[in-house]
């Protein structure tokens, strides 16, 4: 029978399929860090349990790391909260204890869960990843079945290896045609998230899939598939291709001579057949999408930067009109206000979103002999990882960021939530490219606009929002 | 893991669809190493004017009197009614232990997000969905009627009002399966050992690679 890629994934770990309906599914990587996983750690002791496999498992702390230079250069005991120092110091005791490999705080390749999964080669195609946070999906990027799981989860998957789980509906979000010049693989999954909506893929798996996903870097793929639970969706995944296989290879945990040749050919089997069956099939134009800001407190509230904050006199819908009037409220916008003229105060590039090197050079490219406008307070770049960082400043993009007057960061989650000291002020508004704009999610009373790379940084030269397509004309 | 088969309690409201596991606790509060004390900052952005920190005591914090949980009509309330896609967002377990913490038993909503849906009864958090005419008319015979008690019984799946209307929801069989008893989900797994060794040799025939250690610090 023909079968979806996400079907593949599911049949080829199905270790158990209960009468009950639920299944045990297999879990081959386990990616673990410092805010989700103490409690995990501590059922598994209090319950005396081993283990199941601990070589499978990597961790690296990201979510309270700090990013100044000044503040990292002494490790975990230089964190100034105390609260954020126990959270990292008790990952790196639990790695300890149970012989988990970490990329401590300083190690340079220590970065964001979901950069360094795929980076290091740990998430390869065709396994099964979890991690206890919601943005695993984004190792779907290299056919991967990834998802998001909670605390209890952590601990049932560190003890059985499995994960209880039951199938999720497969649907395909097709992608078609080209992308203009300046649209970019946020812009795709901003533009698919304000189509089909937060709750669009909820009890689906994604496929990304059309010429748009094939003519699409992994780096690019991965900022999709980061955002579909944005989308309601657990996974998002992206077929096997030649793209696929250049990137996973020569990583470090990427198999090599024989075992490499054998990968390969089972890597290529990885994409739904032809006759497979979506339970939902949803088709965008890829060359009708335009850069795209998010203008409220739901990822879901995206135009395109030409257009104009949205009238919810003109929604029927009384839940969704309240939603809106709400967000309004909370984002101090009004309906019809042009995008362009949203005033900003911030520019955050960073995140698991958009945080690789592809997008640091993206953002550098635009803000390259240029400077950050006056009424910008601060403009900061925070690299996915020490090694993106690295590489970033092998070519030289930390100066070009610098000289731009952007702050040049340590990787790691940083204002993406603000679980460390960097965050928004009560009502500044910031051009973000991380994934949530919800509500506080970046400093209390913050206001958040999601954006890509890209747009970020002509933001951060402009003062507000503008459309980079215009803006990359203007430089050149 | 809890157990829950019968409650009964008072209904508050949750007067908004989307509600995000930020909004439910704001990340100040995962820095906590435990899996208590969370139902003090519970919607903690709404239900206090000011901003809250970690180990911070809440006595004598500003109030919004505005928010429901602050009002003396859903005081003790234990059954939280809101809207759409309820826990979308992170995959925080803290979310349902700050709801079970405060002393929710159970959320009624029209839908919920994935994770945290899953996460509900890891806990002994009975999350159930309703249609969206049905939570409607909860909530208006909420509003109407202070002290307003649902009765929600999982063995026979149903919500009971104060008038005796009665409402059915679905829930996966192996999920009320394991709530009624209150059986823990690892020991369920680990019964199947055998069937994981053996699933793990076939694996490492078909795909070797994958059983490479991560290793080499
Ligand atoms: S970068 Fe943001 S979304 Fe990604 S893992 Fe960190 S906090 Fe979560």
């Amino acid at each position: 029978m023909a079968k979806t890629l996400y079907d593949k994934l599911w049949d080829s770990h199905l270790v158990k399929q209960r009468d009950d309906g639920s299944a045990l599914i297999y879990i081959d990587r386990h990616i673990i860090h410092e805010v989700t996983s103490p409690q995990a750690f501590e059922g598994l002791r209090m319950a005396r349990r081993e283990p199941w496999r601990l070589d499978t498992n990597i961790a690296t702390p990201d979510h309270n790391v700090p990013t100044t230079v000044a503040e990292r250069a002494s490790g975990v005991a230089g964190i100034e909260d105390i609260v954020s120092r126990t959270q990292v110091t008790t990952l790196d005791d639990n790695c300890e204890e149970f012989g988990i490999m970490e990329y401590a705080i300083n190690d340079k390749r220590q970065g964001i869960v979901h950069v360094i999964g795929p980076e290091s080669g740990a998430c390869l195609p065709g396994m099964t990843v979890v991690c206890g946070d919601s943005h695993t999906a984004t190792n779907g990027a290299v056919g991967a079945l990834a998802h998001g799981i909670g605390t209890s989860e952590v601990e049932h998957v560190l003890a059985t290896q499995c994960l209880v789980s039951m199938k999720m509906k497969n649907m395909l979000v097709k992608v078609n045609g080209e992308l203009g010049e300046g649209v970019t693989s946020k812009d795709v999954i901003l533009a698919i998230v304000g189509k089909i909506g937060t709750a669009g893929g909820s009890g689906y798996a994604i496929e990304f899939g059309g010429q748009v996903m094939r003519d699409m870097s992994i780096e690019g793929r991965m900022t999709v598939c980061n955002m579909a639970i944005e989308a309601g969706a657990r996974a998002g995944i992206v077929a096997v291709d030649q793209t696929t296989i250049d990137y996973v290879q020569g990583r470090d945990f990427t198999p090599t001579g024989k075992l490499w040749d054998q990968a390969v050919v089972f890597w290529q089997g990885l994409h739904s057949d032809d006759a497979a069956k979506f339970d939902l099939v949803v088709e965008l134009d890829g060359s009708s999408i335009e850069p795209q800001v998010s203008w409220g407190t739901s990822p879901e509230m995206v135009v395109p930067v030409s257009g104009r904050v949205p009238d919810p006199a003109a929604v029927s819908d009384p839940v969704k009109k309240e939603g809106m009037e709400r967000a309004l409220v909370y984002m101090g916008l009004t309906a019809g206000q042009a995008i362009s003229d949203i005033k900003l105060d911030k520019v955050f590039i960073g995140s698991c979103t958009n945080s690789r090197i592809e997008d640091m050079r993206a953002a550098a490219q635009v803000v390259k002999g240029q400077k950050k406008a006056d009424s910008i307070s601060l403009a900061m770049v925070v690299p996915g990882s020490g090694l993106v960082k690295a590489q970033a400043e092998a070519e030289g993009l930390d100066k070009v960021f610098i000289d731009a007057g952007l702050e040049w960061r340590e990787p790691g989650c940083s204002m993406c939530l603000a679980m460390n000291a960097d965050k928004l002020g009560n009502g500044e508004h910031c051009a973000s490219t991380s994934n949530r704009n919800f509500e506080g999610r970046q400093g209390y009373g913050g206001r958040t606009h999601l954006v890509s790379p890209a747009m970020a940084a002509a933001a951060a030269i402009a003062g507000h929002f503008i459309d980079v397509r215009e803006f990359v004309g203007d430089a050149s | 893991m809890k157990s829950f088969t019968t409650h009964s309690g008072i209904a508050a409201p949750m007067d908004r669809a989307n509600v995000d596991t930020d909004l439910i606790i704001p990340k100040q509060f995962l820095k906590s190493i435990k899996r208590t004390g969370f139902g003090k900052n519970l919607f903690d952005a709404m239900r206090y004017l000011d901003e809250g920190q970690p180990d911070q005591s809440c006595d004598g914090r500003p109030l919004n009197k505005d928010f429901p949980l602050n009002m003396k009509r859903y005081h003790g309330a234990s059954v939280l009614l809101t809207r759409g896609n309820f826990g979308c967002g992170s995959s925080r377990e803290h979310a349902p232990w700050a709801l079970d913490d405060y002393g929710f038993r159970c959320v009624i909503a029209p839908s919920f997000a994935d994770i945290f849906y899953n996460n509900c009864f890891k806990n002994g958090l009975l999350p159930i969905v309703l249609d969206s005419t049905k939570v409607d008319q909860l909530f208006k015979e909420m509003y109407a009627a202070p002290g307003y008690e649902l009765a929600i019984d999982l063995n026979s799946s149903s919500v009971t009002t104060p008038s005796g209307d009665t409402f059915n929801f679905e829930v996966d069989e192996f999920r009320r399966h394991c709530l009624l008893e209150g059986l823990d989900d690892i020991d369920l797994t680990l019964q199947h050992s055998n069937d994981i060794r053996d699933f793990e040799l076939r694996h490492a025939a078909a795909a070797p690679w994958v059983f490479d250690a991560i290793q080499g610090n």
